[in-house]
């Protein structure tokens, strides 16, 4: 890794990362119609609890297996992101449960559980806030990581990295490869046909909001077990689920379109911090941190609005139909109603 | 297959939508199923075919009691319903629609699944592109793949509910054949619920009628419509008359010059037309031919890509829906409870909305208001009562008690879409008095019979072009010529 723009992409891909696995569990959930809107807080819970899970699993296979801390980080690691994907379960369980069991409306419970989801983690994560704890170290991939450039830049990283590829592929093949894919997106886009032909609508919608939520815990844990090493009060990670939210959009709900928003906005973040270093750039800092949401706005207006219409109307004729079929997204059509037996 | 239906039950609240139904249905045969709105018959057919369950009553095929409560439990039992506006996914392409579901869960996929569609799309010539998205697929062509998908489960009995509405006469003699072929071939159930009679006779061995949750009668064809209606409403109606008005010297309320308009998928070009006061132009088409968006124009909610619009001698071209609205334009969407009346609201809110212009809304006022239009215009509800609690027919009435009682222009989106025979001529009565007083009437429908009953011309539009049939005549137009022109044979009719 001399290069240096090689390492910067490689480093854009390990930021990234987190942000890949919260949208890609938001993809799935959305897709089948529920809208957990809880992401942030839900990331921050989850990175609490799998900091805290881990580090606890350490200090136990430390003193009664009598293992030293490097050779315990591993497994506790992976018991951190268990105990991180079973709390990201079961926040989005509630959001199932609110809205397809005591028919409240999602994006109201989403928005408390968010708050309340930050509030807790700060609370209950005080006393965790700022200690070293267990960390999976970059492990580079036989043979792949020898590719020259795309090895560099995605197969000498961490297992939260490679597990975010496999997940986004998984995804996909779910989607759109599968049986249960169908009925999956079915569920989101027209719950009466999936049930008139004896899907259960509320039991997939179930299953899927849980299966999503526990893929954003999973992104929590890979906030504080690798990305941010650690966990902080307040919570470094704040914010990153808003995003993730949008992204998805973004991403027309599309696992590999999702996947180029993640690492488009890790690398515009990335853009802007080496403009702040570079010398005799005066800008003001809060501004550049803004720059990613403002440019993150304006794509999302020009891929969801009649704007891209526009645009795609002035390109030649056969370069229109291909384009738009890469750029234009529609929501699940379904995508945050009730669906109840009439 | 044989179906017994014994002492059918079924309540909502104080309403008994079916009373003590008690009807044998045999294989190999087509039945019509009669009956004005809220008669109960698609409560019926929701009950057979698993939709919601019988409050009491048995159900036997072939003597054998069945029990089901969900509609693939009936399915499996095989009856399988082909609902007005087929159930599928807008997001999917035709094969995905074919075999999502008990389809695919059986293991028909990929090769296998295409070769079974085709199978069945040659035996009855329906022509479905197995790729192509669901949503660009006429009306006609997704009935076509619902009924395959449905034949592929092994289906014994096929309730079919309003098909004839939007599809065009090929596609209705496409549709009639195969189902002929059905009944006569495989020995299938066929029933049928239609609000045309015509269809009805054309295609059915035998009718059932209900009225207000009872079985009234039921009888083999051939039978006159007439006759069909007495039984439906249990007097003779009077066949649909529209009085002319003299058009000679009227002025233009409407003037359509050059336009051009677009959407997503479709561009409707060079297009003139011309109103006169007292004039009705009704708009035929199928779904997307370009008459929704001309409807919308004239209401001032698209606007034209080129050309000029006037209202009543003024230049209305780019102006807002707000300024239509004030030169006369009154725009009644399809969609009544998604665009033309507020669910949640009272009647006496939606009356207060309409015409209190203050900041303070005086409700002595509205409440006075309200009590006198509910009755002139007979609508049968509570004024503190929430409009979706009303059936579609008194929602409609309503719809026509907010419309301003003197138009320059009407324009309306299907004005008796989903209504039964006695309530579409109540509306078509008021509207009429309000033609009589000078309004100019533009409205779009799916029924033909409607199209040549009502209009003074008739714009028919295919693929975004459109023709004119000027002086409609109920004697010399017929249905079948618009049908014909519906479905894109321009050249070959003379109008």
């Amino acid at each position: 890794m001399s290069d240096p723009l090689i390492s910067t992409l490689a480093g854009i891909v390990t930021n990234a990362t987190p942000l890949v696995i919260a949208a890609m569990g938001e993809t799935i959930t959305e897709r089948a119609g529920i809208v957990n809107l809880s992401l942030d807080g839900s990331i921050v819970l989850s990175a609490m609890s799998g900091f805290v899970v881990a580090y606890s699993a350490q200090q136990i296979l430390i003193t009664s297996a009598g293992m030293t801390a490097p050779e315990a980080a591993g497994l506790s690691v992976i018991i951190g992101a268990i105990g991180a994907m079973v709390v990201g379960a079961l926040v989005a369980l509630l959001i199932a449960f609110s809205s397809i069991s005591l028919r409240q409306d999602q994006v109201a419970v989403g928005f408390v559980l968010t708050l309340l989801g930050t509030d807790l983690a700060v609370f209950l994560g005080t006393n965790y806030a700022r200690i070293p704890g267990p960390q999976i170290l970059p492990t580079d991939l036989p043979l792949l990581a020898n590719i020259p450039v795309i090895g560099e830049i995605f197969f000498q990283q961490s297992g939260f990295a490679y597990v975010s590829y496999l997940l986004v592929f998984g995804t996909w093949w779910l989607f759109f490869r599968t049986r249960q894919g169908l009925s999956l997106r079915a569920v989101g886009e027209r719950p009466e046909a999936a049930f008139a032909r004896g899907i259960p609508v509320n039991r997939l919608r179930y299953l899927y909001t849980a299966l999503g939520g526990a893929v954003v815990g999973l992104a929590g844990a890979a906030y504080s077990l690798n990305v941010r090493a650690g966990w902080t009060v307040p919570p470094a990670m704040g914010g990153d689920g808003w995003i993730a939210l949008a992204i998805v959009i973004f991403g027309g709900w599309h696992p590999f379109r999702v996947l180029i928003g993640a690492y488009l906005f890790a690398g515009l973040r990335s853009l802007a911090s080496v403009i702040q270093r570079t010398p005799g750039i005066e800008i003001n800092i809060t501004l550049l941190n803004a720059a990613p949401w403002v440019l993150m706005i304006i794509t999302l207006l020009l891929v969801s609005s009649g704007a891209l219409e526009r645009l795609l109307q002035v390109l030649p004729r056969p370069l229109q139909k291909p384009l738009r079929g890469i750029l234009r997204s529609d929501p699940p059509a379904a995508l945050g109603t009730r669906f109840e037996r009439k | 297959m044989n179906i017994e239906l014994r002492h059918i039950e079924k309540r909502f609240g104080a309403v008994h939508a079916n009373n003590d139904i008690n009807i044998t249905f045999k294989g190999g045969r087509i039945y019509g199923i009669l009956g004005e709105n809220g008669a109960g018959k698609s409560t019926l057919m929701k009950i057979l075919s698993g939709y919601q369950p019988a409050d009491e009553g048995e159900i036997r095929f072939d003597g054998q009691l069945v029990d089901y409560r969900t509609p693939q439990a009936a399915l499996r039992a095989g009856v399988g319903m082909l609902q007005q506006d087929p159930l599928d996914v807008g997001a999917f392409s035709a094969l995905e629609n074919f075999i999502f579901g008990p389809l695919s869960a059986r293991g028909l996929r990929g090769k296998a699944a295409q070769a079974e569609l085709a199978r069945v799309c040659e035996r009855f010539g329906f022509e479905i592109d197995p790729e192509l998205p669901i949503t660009q697929v006429s009306i006609g062509g997704r009935q076509q793949l619902e009924i395959a998908r449905l034949l592929a489960l092994g289906v014994k009995a096929l309730i079919l509910d309003e098909p004839t509405t939007g599809i065009s006469a090929e596609q209705k003699q496409t549709l009639f054949d195969a189902l002929k072929q059905l009944a006569r071939e495989d020995g299938m159930t066929v029933l049928l619920v239609s609000h045309k009679l015509e269809d009805v006779i054309a295609l059915c061995d035998e009718v059932a009628v209900l009225r207000a949750g009872k079985l009234v009668g039921a009888q083999v064809l051939p039978a006159t419509t007439r006759q069909l209606v007495e039984m439906m409403f249990g007097q003779a109606l009077s066949p649909a008359e529209r009085p002319r008005s003299d058009l000679s010297g009227a002025s233009p309320a409407l003037k359509i010059v050059h336009a051009t308009l677009r959407s997503k998928r479709l561009t409707v070009e060079a297009l003139s037309l011309t109103l006169r006061a007292g004039e009705i132009v009704g708009l035929a088409g199928l779904d997307g031919s370009g008459q929704e968006l001309l409807l919308r124009a004239c209401a001032g909610l698209v606007r034209l890509s080129s050309g000029q619009i006037w209202l009543n001698g003024l230049d209305m071209t780019g102006e807002s829906y707000r300024q239509f609205l004030a030169a006369g334009v009154a725009f009644a969407a399809a969609g009544r409870l998604e665009e033309g009346l507020v669910a949640g609201l009272t009647l006496t809110e939606h009356i207060a909305l309409s015409t209190e212009t203050g900041a303070v809304v005086s409700w002595e006022r509205a409440r006075a208001l309200t009590a006198q239009l509910l009755e002139r215009y007979n609508v049968r509800g509570q004024p503190e009562s929430q409009i979706q609690q009303l059936s579609g027919g008194n929602q409609q009435r309503m719809l026509m008690a907010l419309t301003p009682e003197q138009p320059t222009l009407l324009v309306l989106e299907q004005p008796t879409r989903g209504l039964d025979v006695d309530s579409a001529r109540w509306i078509w009565q008021q509207l009429l008095e309000r033609r009589d007083k000078g309004a100019a009437v533009l409205f779009a429908s799916p029924d033909l019979e409607e199209l040549v009953t009502y209009s003074d011309r008739i714009l028919v539009f295919y693929a975004g072009k459109s023709t004119e049939i000027a002086d409609v005549h109920p004697q010399r137009t017929s249905v079948e010529m618009l049908g014909r022109l519906i479905g894109g044979h321009f050249d070959e009719v003379t109008a």
